[in-house]
């Protein structure tokens, strides 16, 4: 039975998209900014994403284990990030042409690897209802909170502790913004940045086993509409900051809902507009928060694109 | 007492045929300030770098603390007491300074208790003679503070032994004296012996206790610094060269080229105003501005070359509004060498014959070119390198392969070329040694007496006392003080220099 709410449907579907649709931008902002502290970009996060999001699917589907399925995709995130890590250590190689690269074959890879799990159906993850108190039906679908969801959150905080209170985390630090110094102390910066890249591309494997496993749960080629692009850039408007990362990462989810929320609500005319909110609200938090006399704050020394 | 004795006893190290250092003997007793005097290729990087374990000397041997020591790389330096502070900062920019100094010891715990930790570095800061803030991020710091950090790091690593590496280069001369100031008082109290590599004699005399010379790879003098003169030292070091000696002056004041009235503007922090209500300049005379780093000369110079935007007032050179273009630098020949070129005047990558030929590139004669000549590129650049000595290993490297002196002679070299009615200088010797300090001044004097107009901003009060005809104290952001040359009197500029007007 569905109770008519009225305008309130518009907040309502904008938090339950925000939570909805905020993971794999959470995974993959996450993953790109642990790799982008260490100093390295990698833009080939887009084609991990749609593999984890492949192997996982087919994981899950072959072991019946959707937590498997999650794993799968980590570990193939991984390697994507490792195979990245260790091209980008060779001499005079160019780490955003390699991303791109990488993004192609990430994504063939999946596409041809895939062809036979478009049909089957593989277990979905759980989710927790923090619905319970309302009777409202609307706020308990708003409300169905993923575990993965979760994860990434806790994950965010911890990213965020671990570059502030950890050796390793001031190691990151140190490596992404002075190779210098780095060599200076006696670190080994290709080392330190080829962890970091294989973890961060981990992260992005998580987050496209969200895609295929629960929102929108099944797997097919059109699964990502660009999510591993996006959440780069969000990187840069979360000024490397995991914390920044995951609020960047729900505004961008409430901002997705607000095209299909308008529609559903009657706007006919002019709702296809809102579809890209997203994007036209990254521009603007980006136009309002530059300056043309500052440098960017937090950036990482090391990032360049002419290395 | 911490500090211990660091000797060298008949060290040579050869590179293939060439031999960088030949049967060099230095003795550092415990506690001491001691000069290591050289002219740019003399040999004192190698030596340094021989006893911290980068290199492994032919022949010769080290005595730490009186035992006789191997040291194999600098690790092994480290664990016996001894430390180097480098040329170029070594702290990385986006940490804290509390953070740099935990993350560089060898022991950092795997997860940092940041409470424990800050009281440690309290109770550690609260011993040492001078303090940093420790919670800003190191890029925050002035550069004089960064240079501290670097010495309160190897403190707070334990070090007993400092090589410091031309510790004042980057910094203005009242921030040099300052942490030189510290550093002997820690040798006095002796926590620390220091050897420190210069080619300033007034920081030897003011601060050291013993020096040695090198010269071609060849100990050739040394002693306690109160047994020698500058002469003496100038001697020993340069052997039988010529020292360049400032150009006369000749040629009396023209007609105003450079005319400032009512500038004001943003300064760097973007909480102050520059406000510059009266400037001018005359053709044939240098006007000098005195101050001491970060009352507005730098953002002055920034107006100047149309790097920050004004918010009110004009600029005209020769009386027609000035906005630094390019089509109107050219039509009146204004012509810059700004501190730190490499970044201000070059495209740090691009070769030394393209950096060079930055004026004139897309020039042919007075007409502009859409093709390129690369010949005539070439030609002028290596034209331009031997005139003003520029050494580099060929025109098509990167100038940021360059050393800084040498940066700085490229620049010269392109913005004195041609016609020069408007010259605008700031810093012009910062870290250079003192051969091509002599060369750049005669340049700049050259100008002049051709009739250009030149302003000079500096924060060596000695270098405009040298170069110019007319004094400007700069304070706060606006122009304090104002006397002719002749008339100025050294007390008085340093008043206004520290704000009591």
């Amino acid at each position: 039975m569905e109770t008519d709410l009225g305008l309130w449907v518009i907040p309502l579907a904008i938090i339950g998209g925000a939570i909805r649709v905020s993971t794999p931008f959470l995974f993959v902002s996450l993953g790109e900014a642990l790799t982008e502290r260490s100093g390295r970009i990698n833009l080939g996060l887009e084609g991990t994403l749609v593999f984890g999001a492949m192997s996982g699917y087919a994981a899950a589907y072959l072991t019946g284990s959707p937590w498997l399925g999650v794993f799968a995709a980590a570990i193939s995130g991984a390697m994507f990030g490792l195979l990245h890590g260790l091209i980008c250590s060779l001499p005079k190689v160019n780490d955003i042409a390699v991303g791109i690269a990488m993004m192609i074959l990430g994504m063939g890879l999946a596409f041809y690897f895939g062809k036979p799990f478009v049909q089957p159906v593989a277990p979905n993850l759980p989710s927790i209802g923090f619905g319970w108190w309302s009777d409202v039906p609307q706020v308990r679908a708003a409300l169905q909170v993923n575990v993965l969801f979760l994860i990434g959150a806790v994950l965010a905080v911890a990213m965020w502790w671990m570059f502030r209170s950890t050796r390793v985390g001031l190691i990151v630090r140190v490596v992404g913004d002075s190779t210098d110094a780095a060599r200076a102390m006696g670190l080994r910066p290709a080392l330190v940045r080829i962890c970091a890249t294989a973890v961060g591309g981990a992260f992005a494997g998580v987050g496209g086993a969200y895609l295929s496993l629960y929102y929108p749960g099944s797997w097919n080629e059109g699964i990502s509409s660009g999510q591993g692009l996006m959440a780069v850039a969000l990187v840069i408007f979360a000024r490397w900051n995991p914390l920044a990362c995951f609020g960047a990462a729900l505004l961008f989810g409430g901002a997705g809902a607000l095209g299909p929320t308008l529609q559903s609500v009657g706007v006919s005319e002019g709702y296809y507009l809102f579809f890209a909110a997203p994007y036209v609200l990254t521009l603007g938090v980006l136009i309002v928060t530059s300056s043309p006399t500052r440098a960017m704050t937090g950036a990482p020394g090391e990032l360049s694109i002419t290395k | 007492m911490k500090a211990i004795g660091v000797e060298t006893v008949h060290m040579t190290m050869q590179f293939g045929a060439f031999t960088a250092l030949e049967d060099c003997s230095i003795k550092v007793s415990p506690g001491s300030f001691h000069a290591l005097l050289g002219e740019n290729g003399a040999g004192k990087s190698t030596l340094v770098k021989c006893m911290m374990g980068f290199y492994h000397a032919t022949s010769g041997e080290m005595l730490v603390d009186r035992r006789e020591a191997r040291i194999t790389d600098p690790k092994v330096a480290h664990t016996l007491g001894l430390g180097m502070v480098y040329q170029h900062f070594t702290l990385v920019p986006s940490l804290t300074a509390a953070e740099n100094l935990v993350i560089s010891r060898e022991d950092a715990p795997r997860i940092i208790d940041w409470c424990n930790e800050h009281k440690k570095l309290q109770a550690f800061m609260a011993r040492m003679p001078f303090q940093v803030p420790l919670d800003q991020p190191v890029q925050a710091l002035a550069a004089g503070e960064k240079q501290k950090l670097e010495i309160l790091k190897q403190l707070y690593l334990g070090r007993r032994f400092l090589i410091l590496d031309e510790p004042t280069s980057v910094l203005t001369p009242a921030e040099a004296d300052e942490v030189l100031g510290h550093v002997r008082q820690l040798c006095e109290d002796g926590e620390i012996s220091v050897l420190m590599i210069t080619h300033k004699f007034r920081e030897v005399t003011a601060f050291a206790d013993a020096v040695s010379v090198l010269r071609r790879g060849k100990l050739v003098g040394g002693g306690r610094v109160s047994d020698l003169s500058h002469a003496d030292m100038a001697g020993m070091m340069m052997g039988d060269a010529e020292i360049s000696k400032p150009a006369p002056r000749s040629g009396a004041a023209g007609a105003k080229v450079l005319e400032l009235s009512g500038v004001t503007a943003r300064d760097r922090s973007g909480l102050r105003d520059i406000q510059i209500d009266r400037l001018a300049v005359r053709a044939g005379e240098i006007v000098g501005i005195a101050g001491i780093s970060g009352n507005g000369q730098m953002e002055l110079m920034e107006i100047l070359t149309g790097q920050r935007p004004r918010r009110s007032g004009e600029i005209k050179v020769k009386g027609t509004p000035y906005d630094a273009t390019r089509n109107e630098a050219r039509a009146h020949n204004v012509r810059y060498l700004p501190e730190e070129p490499l970044f201000n005047a070059c495209a740090p990558r691009m070769t030394v014959a393209e950096n060079m030929d930055f004026r004139s590139f897309d020039t042919n004669d007075r007409q502009s070119r859409f093709w390129l000549s690369g010949r005539n590129m070439r030609n002028r650049a290596s034209d331009l390198v031997g005139k003003f000595k520029v050494q580099t290993t060929s025109i098509d490297s990167p100038i940021n392969a360059l050393s800084g002196g040498n940066v700085q002679r490229a620049v010269l070299a392109r913005e004195l070329s041609g016609d020069v009615d408007l010259l605008i200088i700031s810093n012009p010797c910062f870290g250079l040694d003192f051969s091509a300090v002599g060369e750049i001044r005669t340049r700049i004097m050259q100008a002049r007496n051709a009739g250009a107009a030149v302003l000079i901003m500096s924060e060596d009060l000695d270098e405009i006392m040298e170069l110019t005809d007319r004094v400007l104290v700069m304070s706060e952001g606006r122009i304090t003080y104002d006397v002719p040359t002749a008339e100025a009197d050294i007390a008085m500029i340093g008043h206004h220099m520290a704000g009591h007007a």
